[in-house]
């Protein structure tokens, strides 16, 4: 069905409702290199106001995949929440930006990610920021992540040869800067079975040494912690990185079937815990050539869909680490991240960002930080803590410890409760390392 | 860059810094980073940047580029650089395993690191070796399309990786089984960090060859070739870039 709508004397057509989306997006690289930007900046708008006038009920008849062609598509409509969507299902998506805006309950709305996708189209950096703070996601391991006046961190020791030793220099940092609550989280740098287990058993021998409030994770492929998990390594979080296609999960090697089967193995070591970690990012469909013409937010949203369906501890946005060809500069990487916190809090995810950029991409620190207190400012549930911002393994820059430390200090946030107790307990906050956190009693 | 810090603040803090080039034990005042560790970062990005840039000489027996005409084309749009320049030809090497030397994001590591690999490589390997091509502006799955013209076995693309802060001379290796356009990141293997101080050319060419012949036995690489290779217990760990960060 095509939608219409005529700016300045032009008419302008857009053929179906993946086409509207995509050309209604505020400009990125990847949707100019998919092909499927607007041309001109009045097209874009011409389309954001063909998108406004679009009822939300219209998303239930036109996939922008075909539900037989792709399974996230099923997920989504299989799975749609009716009760919830009858509160807003006579909105159009203008009058769902206006509702989100002015009212202070928007959880539960039985939206679907194309139907968030599209109202975050005609939002301002300040709107995502406003209606991103309103969903609290609260999620529960050995601590509680995602309260009012909290705002966690990931450690990210990596090392680049999986040092064990080195790895656990990079989490003693952390701790004594205050990190580590949201999870204590090594990408390693091989998926070499033995070395992940190894990084296991380091990561739970420091945990119990210190008797921290938190959970850890080696963020190996889905089949790899599995393994792990079968052989009795102490795996506490399954992490996977996920998308929004079938083709794009298909390139990460995963299905559906594959991460409940991970999640139910979890679930069976840690009942009653939010087990699984993934993460996600804008641009990964068209990099694995497997997002069918749509924008690389709506996919974006479509990959929280599949995220939602596992229960998860957290999930992160890598917003910037894709590379210029989908993000540009620091302009288009902010405005992405706070696309995702919102879009994933709307679609009921403990959504963090992991703040980051790569060094091709025209971006550098002070882009960050105009993110992070973004972020910190619409609650999100928890950023990275990367040794001075740089991760010497991934080859890119995060947020640092310090960032952390700011971040809460600027919008009066603490670590999550159990984690913040733990600070006090061992006397954290002075110049010197206190006893109770001896690098010797680690092995360093 | 890290060499740039000052000494940590205390003695128990610099027992970090002895077991990780990472950024730790820097001190803070307030909230932040002391004025010395925030201009070494600075320092080490505006290398990294500069880097991304930069030319380099690259050894081989043949030199093919992609369809990307300039860095920034090249950065812009990936597509380009997966795709030979139309009228290449190459030899066929049927059977072979094929070496593509590309600049990938950044062309200086990849010149610094690559011959000793290969050369290290070259008298561990079962297969026939095929000459060694050079590609300019080139991604990763370009390899697939000279593999496929090649007639190879199988095409390992030393390339070199995205400048980090503290290394800017890294090099990684994707081992692709029965390369062909169409083949997606998962149907590969890839061994990463290459560089001094990172994973040493001995300990590459080792892993290299111990991934080719289990894909040799296997008839394939990537997920299906799960990464069981021993530890090497005096050289430390064998790095190999997990799928799920990958996306070069």
């Amino acid at each position: 069905m095509p939608f219409a709508h005529a700016l300045g004397g032009t008419r302008y057509v857009f053929d179906d409702l993946a086409t509207l989306l995509a050309r209604a997006t505020p400009l990125r690289s990847g949707d100019a290199l998919a092909g499927i930007a607007a041309e001109t900046a009045a097209e874009r708008v011409a389309a954001q106001y063909a998108l406004a006038d679009l009822p939300l009920k219209h998303f239930l008849s036109e996939a922008v995949i075909p539900y037989e062609a792709d399974d996230v598509t099923r997920l989504i409509i299989d799975g749609h929440e009716k009760a919830g969507f009858a509160r807003i299902s006579h909105l159009t998506v203008g009058g769902l930006r206006d509702f989100l805006l002015a009212e202070p309950e928007v959880a539960n709305l039985g939206l679907t990610p194309e139907m968030v996708a599209a109202v975050s189209k005609i939002m301002r950096v300040s709107d995502l920021i406003a209606v991103g703070a309103k969903p609290r996601v609260v999620t529960r391991f050995r601590n509680t992540l995602g309260l009012a006046g909290t705002l966690s961190i990931r450690l990210q020791p990596n090392h680049p040869t999986d040092d064990a030793r080195g790895v656990a220099a990079g989490v003693l940092d952390g701790l004594l800067l205050g990190a580590g609550d949201a999870c204590i989280g090594v990408n390693p740098a091989t998926d070499n079975i033995e070395t992940v287990q190894r990084l296991l058993e380091m990561l739970d021998m420091v945990r119990t040494r210190f008797d921290i409030p938190t959970q850890c994770c080696v963020l190996s492929h889905v089949t790899t912690t599995m393994l792990a998990l079968q052989r009795g390594s102490p795996v506490d979080l399954v992490f996977q990185s996920i998308g929004g296609t079938q083709g794009v999960n298909e390139s990460f090697g995963v299905s559906l079937a594959l991460l409940a089967e991970a999640h139910d193995a979890a679930r069976a070591r840690h009942p009653g815990a939010n087990v699984m970690y993934f993460e996600t990012g804008q641009g990964s469909a068209l990099s694995a050539n497997a997002h069918h013409g749509v924008d690389q937010q709506t996919i974006e949203c479509r990959a929280y869909a599949v995220a939602a369906k596992y229960a998860p501890l957290l999930v992160n946005s890598v917003v910037g680490f894709i590379g210029p060809e989908y993000l540009y500069d620091g302009k288009q990487i902010l405005r992405a991240g706070l696309e995702d916190h919102m879009c994933g809090k709307l679609l009921g995810l403990p959504m963090g960002v992991d703040v980051c950029y790569t060094n091709h991409a025209e971006a550098d620190q002070d882009d960050m930080d105009a993110l992070l207190t973004c972020l910190a400012v619409a609650g999100v549930n928890y950023i990275m803590g990367v040794p001075g911002a740089d991760d010497v393994m991934l080859a890119y820059q995060s947020t640092s410890f310090h960032d952390g430390l700011f971040a809460r200090a600027a919008t009066r946030k603490t670590a999550a409760p159990e984690f913040e107790a733990w600070i006090a307990r061992m006397g954290l906050g002075g110049e010197a390392i206190p006893a109770a956190l001896s690098p010797a009693l680690i092995g360093l | 860059m890290t060499n740039a810090l000052d000494p940590p603040p205390d003695g128990a803090a610099s027992i970090l810094r002895r077991h990780t080039m990472a950024r730790v034990a820097l001190g803070r005042v307030g909230t932040a980073q002391p004025t010395s560790a925030h201009l070494a970062f600075q320092a080490a990005h505006a290398q990294a940047r500069d880097a991304v840039w930069a030319e380099a000489r690259l050894a081989g027996d043949i030199t093919v580029r992609s369809q990307a005409r300039d860095r920034r084309e090249y950065l812009l749009r990936p597509d380009l650089g997966r795709n030979l320049a139309h009228g290449t030809t190459l030899p066929a090497a049927p059977g072979a395993l094929v070496f593509m030397v590309a600049d990938g994001l950044c062309a200086t590591g990849v010149a610094a690191q690559a011959p000793a690999v290969i050369a290290a490589a070259r008298p561990l390997f079962r297969l026939p070796v095929g000459p060694v091509v050079v590609a300019v502006q080139a991604r990763v799955a370009l390899g697939d399309a000279i593999g496929a013209a090649m007639g190879a076995a199988a095409v390992a693309v030393l390339i070199g990786e995205r400048p980090g802060l503290s290394a800017q001379d890294s090099m990684g290796i994707y081992l692709t089984w029965a390369p062909r356009p169409g083949r997606t990141d998962a149907e590969r293997n890839c061994i990463s960090n290459i560089r001094p101080g990172g994973l040493s050319a001995a300990e590459a060419a080792a892993k290299l060859a111990w991934l080719l012949a289990a894909a040799q036995g296997l008839g394939a690489t990537g997920v299906a070739l799960k990464d069981d290779m021993p530890a090497m217990p005096l050289l430390g760990a064998v790095p190999a870039e997990p799928v799920e960060r990958r996306r070069t």
